[in-house]
């Protein structure tokens, strides 16, 4: 067996001997290569991003950005990941490298100050470079953008006339430039050459998950090679910590010096990786990214369409999982409230087996649920069909990338003018994600009218019990609750922005 | 036209050029402070024991049980400092305190074989103390009358008789949040000890020679044995101006007593809960206003959240009393300022420095009273703008210059922006739209250039020539991201009449130039752009006499373009490489230390009057929002800016500050929230918003979807090199626009004429809570009442 090891920049280079819980940028940054920086450790700034090749959605891989501070090194044995330095072609005999067009684009536009969330604002930049539906019939042809809206205009407020999605920067912060420049730098870069190395390794299968068992004085990584390994590991060692894209167990690692004997990877194993249309269900498997749900789905199911550009970052959905966000039992996930409303139900395999249950009766506290020690989440299912007028209503400060004071996902069927089914999933209100079921039936059977919508969303504003905190008031919270559904009336009957 | 001012023949400064580490940047390659460790050995790691309590008096420090964690070396505590235990100017910040002043005091240093051990050696340290009674908020501090420092007045006219003749007078208050850096880069130091016992310490400070000074008085040894170097920042803004001395000084106490590297980097919970951030202020205020809404007398009191210790708060206040005026002529006034001293971190500079503070609560008081008056805002605005040729002056005595350029930059933005059309837009948009609200404000900067305090406006540089023609720049400025040394190289390049390649910057290091100001009051480029002309200059002057020689002309009549130099009337050349070998093989000095000091500026603190500013920086943005009714959520549409830099030494570098400034303002308006624990539950104290999770910084999502900034033409300002003007700071407050139009926008949820009152930060929950006042509580079904607790809206 090898021992774990990285091929980073084209380099294998052994992980040995970082610690089992040693961030990717940590272990980065201890050989040398300190382009990757640490801005906040827990996900937030992308200043630590960096690129990896991961099995692709339309190629056979993908080059994703990911949070380095957040992912462990021992979670990257066998696989490779390029970072700033490494997009940037060595010049011979220590002259100057030749910058990648991305670095290329953001040098000379301005888009770099002091310089420091500059790398990261790289990599993520190549990820979408790379994307290989990004460019559709743009070609290699340079797209010209001065900022203004003449340019802008040709896609939308956040596209680019070359395709460039500026989610894929939403997960990365820059204090000095204002962004601007940044933006245009985005949109000015053309498509990748025939000859790019990095355009060509899509071509290539990406690198395969690699069974590991890495120890560290009293501390082990494993990534088991099956559903069975894994759930006969959980079986023997109930102190084990599950991680998948490691998005949530990251920060506590970092933030709250969070330090386990047993980690267990499972964000690789084949039986969760599973994402099917049925005829009367769509099974997710809850280590599918949300990246690739999102891509997978393409649209098909308008509530998690809805949800995923209001899910963290680009960044963070290319690492986390519904089973992650499940798993952690948060009250203020992003992904219950959609997932209640949807009426998912969610697939747990132990060693003795499979079980459904319900989502709505998943949770049974604060961050605590049905699921047993020795189980794992192994899918989500969505049952169809789908209801026709859904929404997710996600309050918080910030518009990309933040925390949910409240937030809420409607799936109604409303049929000649008449609300025949709905559900509603609140999350932010209660100790756990919950129904709104006092106002599903305040809705169900009446007419969908302004009087009966304000008479429901008077029920809505009193559901739970919301905290008051620093992300926003209990009577703010309240109030949004009620707001939400008078906003979805509004976005039924007349033209109101999202 | 000034010496200072005139450019030569093919000058490189006004060339827009990208940053000059721009290609390290995007590489990974430029190098921080922090990732010199990993090209260091046997370095240490020093993490703080940080208290957990807002007060206390500390009665044990036991470090035995740290000292028995694997790897650590060895823990600072204030018996090992040698000389003064003070990280500050003030003598009032001890740098191992004795009594905890606030939730996060680090009150020891332990160092470790590795930064887990080092982690696991302060989590050990016994820290016991007695508990004292805390004061968290400005409110409490003005309640217990809990002051520091100065308390300065500043008068001009007869207020009294100014509010007798008043037409209209109000009155009101307003409580404002500070701002968190939230520099991508935390504090960090590396020091090393040399072979003859002297300190190294390489730091990310924006005033190297004081960390020097600091390093010095800790340690109980002269400057001449430190040197502090700093290779750049990754952002500054003013939080690396007064507070890394500690810090460093830790690192040094550390290196000289273990004969080791020792490095610390703050991690971001540690940065946020123990650095200083901009100061919030409280203010009470009386104005009154003529039958025409012109301003005869404004009566205020401003007090500013200064934290535990004084750190910079006494300029920052005075900066904020010189700039409630901000664009508007105040005949009368009396504006008394003091300064709360709280159980929190210590406040300290940002930029802006105070100025923002002072304007922010006149353009309230505008927005709030405008519709009271039954003005438009911006008239309002315009009918107070400093009009020329009136001999007016500043409520601290200076007359302004260039007072124009108020009404100027206003008006060009007001076509550039295509304002009035655009208003009958909004107009129909909010006629058709119920519950969406469109709102565009247009607000003007007026801010002055200079240190407050005199002794600082001096510069220091020293250009050397090697004989092979390449050049080679010192100064005193650091580079935190702002374009400093690309200009520098500018400057250079064009004193001496050379292309910009031949000119290299070497790292800002305290043993190159001495006694540096700060890079810091925007003043940057104007002090060392001085100093670094002033040297290149000297050497122009003694390379023209020997060209003069070899051309056979006299100096006089030489002039050196794109390096090559020609006498007048002659075609003759003479190439720069030659003529630098020719003149080191005649014996000439061929390096020089350039000094700049800025003319004409006098202050008197006690009497506060003067004029402590060269000249003012103007410029006027407009901003369009939209507000969605059900949330308060909003989006900024578009901003136009017009923005005074003189003629720009390097318009990229200035767009991009412009830019930068006015996207970091409306963070502080608008998102940035930073929550204290003010309960009297345990953690009373506590930075609740301490991670970049719960702090949120302007993202992609808050750029302006259009943004269009366009710098003042023919602008030359006579008072600064090659004609330019400061940039760095003042346009943070062109994001005033931001604000104002959120208030434009909940006003037009209400009935005509509605005067809002808004939160600062204007978060969507404050905007929701503006709205819901606009439109009245009980109108909305859906809507809640207004929290009755004061506290939940936001900072109101």
């Amino acid at each position: 067996m090898v021992a774990p090891q990285i091929k980073v920049n084209g380099k294998e280079t052994p992980i040995s001997p970082a610690a089992p819980h040693t961030t990717a940028l940590d272990f980065l940054r201890e050989r040398g290569l300190t382009g990757t920086k640490e801005g906040c450790a827990e996900g937030e700034c992308g200043a630590c991003s960096v690129l990896v090749a991961r099995p692709g959605v339309n190629k056979p891989t993908d080059w994703v950005a990911v949070n380095a501070c957040l992912v462990p090194a021992a979670a990257l044995d066998g696989q490779e990941i390029i970072t700033s330095e490494g997009l940037a072609t060595p010049g011979a005999d220590g002259t100057a490298p030749t910058l990648h067009p991305v670095q290329e684009e953001m040098a000379v536009r301005g888009g770099s100050q002091c310089g420091y969330c500059t790398p990261g604002f790289v990599c993520s930049m190549a990820a979408e470079y790379y994307r290989p539906d990004r460019c559709g019939p743009c070609g290699s042809s340079k797209a010209e953008s001065n900022g203004h809206a003449d340019a802008a205009a040709e896609a939308d407020a956040e596209h680019g006339p070359n395709g460039f999605d500026l989610h894929s920067l939403s997960g990365n912060l820059c204090r000095c430039t204002g962004y601007r420049p940044i933006r245009d730098a985005a949109y000015a870069v053309g498509a990748p050459t025939a000859e790019d190395p990095l355009a060509q390794r899509r071509e290539q299968a990406a690198p395969e998950p690699v069974a590991t068992t890495y120890t560290q004085g009293d501390s082990t990584f494993v990534r088991p090679a099956t559903l069975a390994e894994a759930a006969q590991l959980l079986r023997e060692r109930p102190d084990a910590v599950l991680v998948a894209g490691s998005t949530d167990y990251g920060v506590e690692v970092n933030i709250r010096s969070r330090r386990d004997d047993l980690v267990v990877a499972i964000d690789r194993l084949p039986e969760l990786r599973e994402l099917r249309v049925g005829d009367d269900h769509i099974e997710i498997g809850a280590a599918v990214t949300l990246t690739e749900i999102e891509r997978r789905l393409d649209g098909s199911v308008p509530l998690l369409a809805d949800l995923f550009p209001q899910f963290a970052s680009r960044l963070i959905r290319n690492g986390a999982t519904l089973g992650g966000n499940l798993g952690t039992g948060s009250p203020i996930g992003d992904s219950p409230p959609v997932l209640l409303a949807l009426e998912a139900s969610l697939v747990l395999a132990g060693a003795d087996g499979e079980r459904e249950v319900p989502l709505a009766e998943y949770f049974t506290g604060y961050r605590q649920s049905v699921r047993r020690p020795d189980e794992l989440i192994r899918a989500v299912r969505i049952p169809l069909p789908l209801s026709q007028v859904t929404a997710f209503h996600k309050i918080a400060k910030r518009r990309f990338d933040d925390i949910s004071s409240v937030a809420v996902g409607f799936a109604l069927d409303i049929e000649d003018g008449v609300v025949r089914k709905a559900r509603i999933g609140l999350g932010g209100v209660a100790a756990t994600p919950i129904r709104a079921l006092a106002v599903e039936e305040a809705l169900e059977g009446k007419a969908w009218t302004a009087e009966n919508v304000e008479a429901a969303a008077q029920v809505l504003k009193a559901q739970g019990t919301p905290m008051n905190d620093h992300r926003a008031s209990s009577e703010y919270r309240s109030a949004m609750l009620g707001q939400s559904l008078l906003k979805l009336y509004a976005q039924t009957t007349e033209a109101v922005p999202s | 036209m000034s010496h200072l001012s005139e450019r030569p023949e093919k000058p490189v400064v006004g060339v827009p050029l990208p940053h000059e580490s721009a290609s390290l940047h995007v590489t990974g390659h430029a190098l921080y402070t922090d990732d010199l460790v990993q090209r260091t050995k046997d370095v240490l790691h020093a993490y703080p024991v940080q208290v957990m309590k807002a007060h206390g008096r500390i009665t044990k420090i036991d470090t035995k049980p740290a000292l028995d964690v694997p790897g650590v070396v060895r823990v600072l505590t204030g018996a090992d400092v040698p000389g003064l235990n003070d990280a500050g100017m003030k003598h009032d910040e001890p740098l191992f305190p004795d009594e905890v002043m606030f939730y996060g005091h680090a009150v020891a240093w332990v160092l470790g074989e590795t930064l887990e051990a080092a982690r696991l050696g302060a989590a050990a340290v016994e820290v016991e103390l007695d508990e004292l009674p805390a004061i968290v908020t400005v409110a409490e501090a003005i309640e217990a009358e809990s002051f520091h420092g100065a308390r300065p007045n500043m008068v001009t006219g007869d207020v009294d008789a100014g509010f007798a003749e008043s037409e209209h007078v109000f009155e009101g208050e307003f409580t404002f949040a500070g701002q968190e850096h939230f520099y991508l880069e935390t504090h960090a130091a590396l020091a090393q000890v040399d072979e003859n016992g002297q300190i190294f310490v390489q730091s990310s400070t924006q005033h190297p020679s004081e960390t020097q000074e600091i390093i010095g008085h800790v340690l109980g040894i002269p400057s001449h044995e430190v040197t502090v170097q700093c290779l750049r920042m990754g952002g500054g803004f003013g939080g690396k101006e007064m507070q890394p001395h500690g810090f460093a000084a830790v690192a040094a106490l550390g290196a000289k007593l273990t004969g080791r590297p020792v490095r610390f980097r703050l991690n971001r919970t540690q940065d946020l809960t123990m650095s200083g951030k901009r100061h919030g202020f409280h203010s009470s205020w009386k104005i009154g206003f003529d039958a025409e809404g012109r301003i005869q007398a404004l009566d205020a009191t401003l007090t500013a959240d200064g934290g535990w210790s004084l750190d910079l708060s006494e300029p920052v206040l005075a900066r904020a009393l010189c700039h409630i005026d901000n664009t508007y002529w105040i005949p009368n006034a009396r504006v008394a300022g003091r300064i709360a001293k709280t159980n929190t971190v210590s406040n300290t500079a940002f930029r802006g420095f105070g100025g923002p503070q002072g304007m922010l609560v006149i353009e309230d008081i505008l927005g709030r009273v405008a519709p009271k008056l039954g003005l438009d805002a911006g008239e309002l605005r315009k009918r107070n703008f400093y009009t020329p040729g009136q001999g007016q002056t500043t409520p601290y005595g200076q007359p302004v210059n260039h007072p124009e350029r108020i009404a100027v930059t206003w008006q060009q933005v007001e076509e550039n922006a295509n304002i009035a059309e655009r208003k009958r837009e909004i107009a129909a948009f909010n006629a058709a739209h119920p519950n969406t609200k469109r709102g565009l404000a247009i607000t003007g900067i007026k801010f002055g250039i200079s240190f407050n305090l005199t002794a600082f406006n001096q510069g220091g540089a020293l250009v050397l020539i090697y004989k092979d023609g390449s050049v080679l720049i010192n100064h005193g400025g650091t580079e935190m991201g702002q374009g400093l040394h690309t200009k520098m190289l500018q400057v250079a390049a064009t004193t001496l009449g050379i292309p910009l390649e031949k000119v290299r910057l070497a790292p800002t290091r305290t043993d190159k130039v001495p006694n540096t100001s700060a890079t810091a009051a925007s003043s940057g480029a104007d002090l060392n752009g001085g100093a670094i002309k002033n040297a290149c200059e000297q050497l122009r002057e003694r390379l023209l006499q020997v060209a003069a020689s070899q051309l056979g002309s006299s100096a006089a009549d030489v002039r050196i373009v794109e390096g090559v130099a020609r006498s007048l009337g002659s075609d003759k050349e003479l190439a720069w490489d030659d003529l630098v070998r020719t003149a080191y093989f005649q014996r000439v000095q061929l390096s020089a230390a350039g000094y700049y000091r800025t003319e004409g500026l006098h202050w008197d603190a006690k009497s506060f009057r003067g004029s402590p500013f060269k000249y003012f920086a103007y410029g006027s943005a407009a901003t369009e929002v939209e507000v969605d009714g059900f949330t308060g959520a909003y989006r900024i549409r578009r901003v136009d800016i017009v923005h005074d830099v003189g003629d720009s030494l390097s318009p990229m570098i200035d767009i991009g500050q412009v830019e930068g400034g006015f996207v970091q303002g409306a963070g502080w308006l608008t998102l940035e929230d930073l929550r204290w624990d003010t309960s009297d539950g345990p953690n009373r104290g506590r930075l609740q918003t301490q991670a970049a999770s719960t702090y949120k910084l302007p993202s992609f999502s808050e750029m302006p979807e259009e943004f269009n900034v366009t710098l003042l033409e023919n602008a030359t300002e006579e008072g600064a090199v090659y004609g330019s003007k400061a940039v760095g700071e003042p346009p943070l407050m062109l994001a005033f626009s931001v604000r104002e139009a959120l208030r434009q926008a909940a006003a037009e949820f209400g009935p005509a004429g509605t005067s809002v009152d808004l939160a600062s930060p204007a978060t969507p929950e404050a905007v929701y809570w503006a709205v819901e006042s606009a439109r009245g509580a009980a109108k909305s079904t859906g809507g809640a009442e207004l929290p009755a607790d004061a506290s939940a809206l936001s900072h109101a």
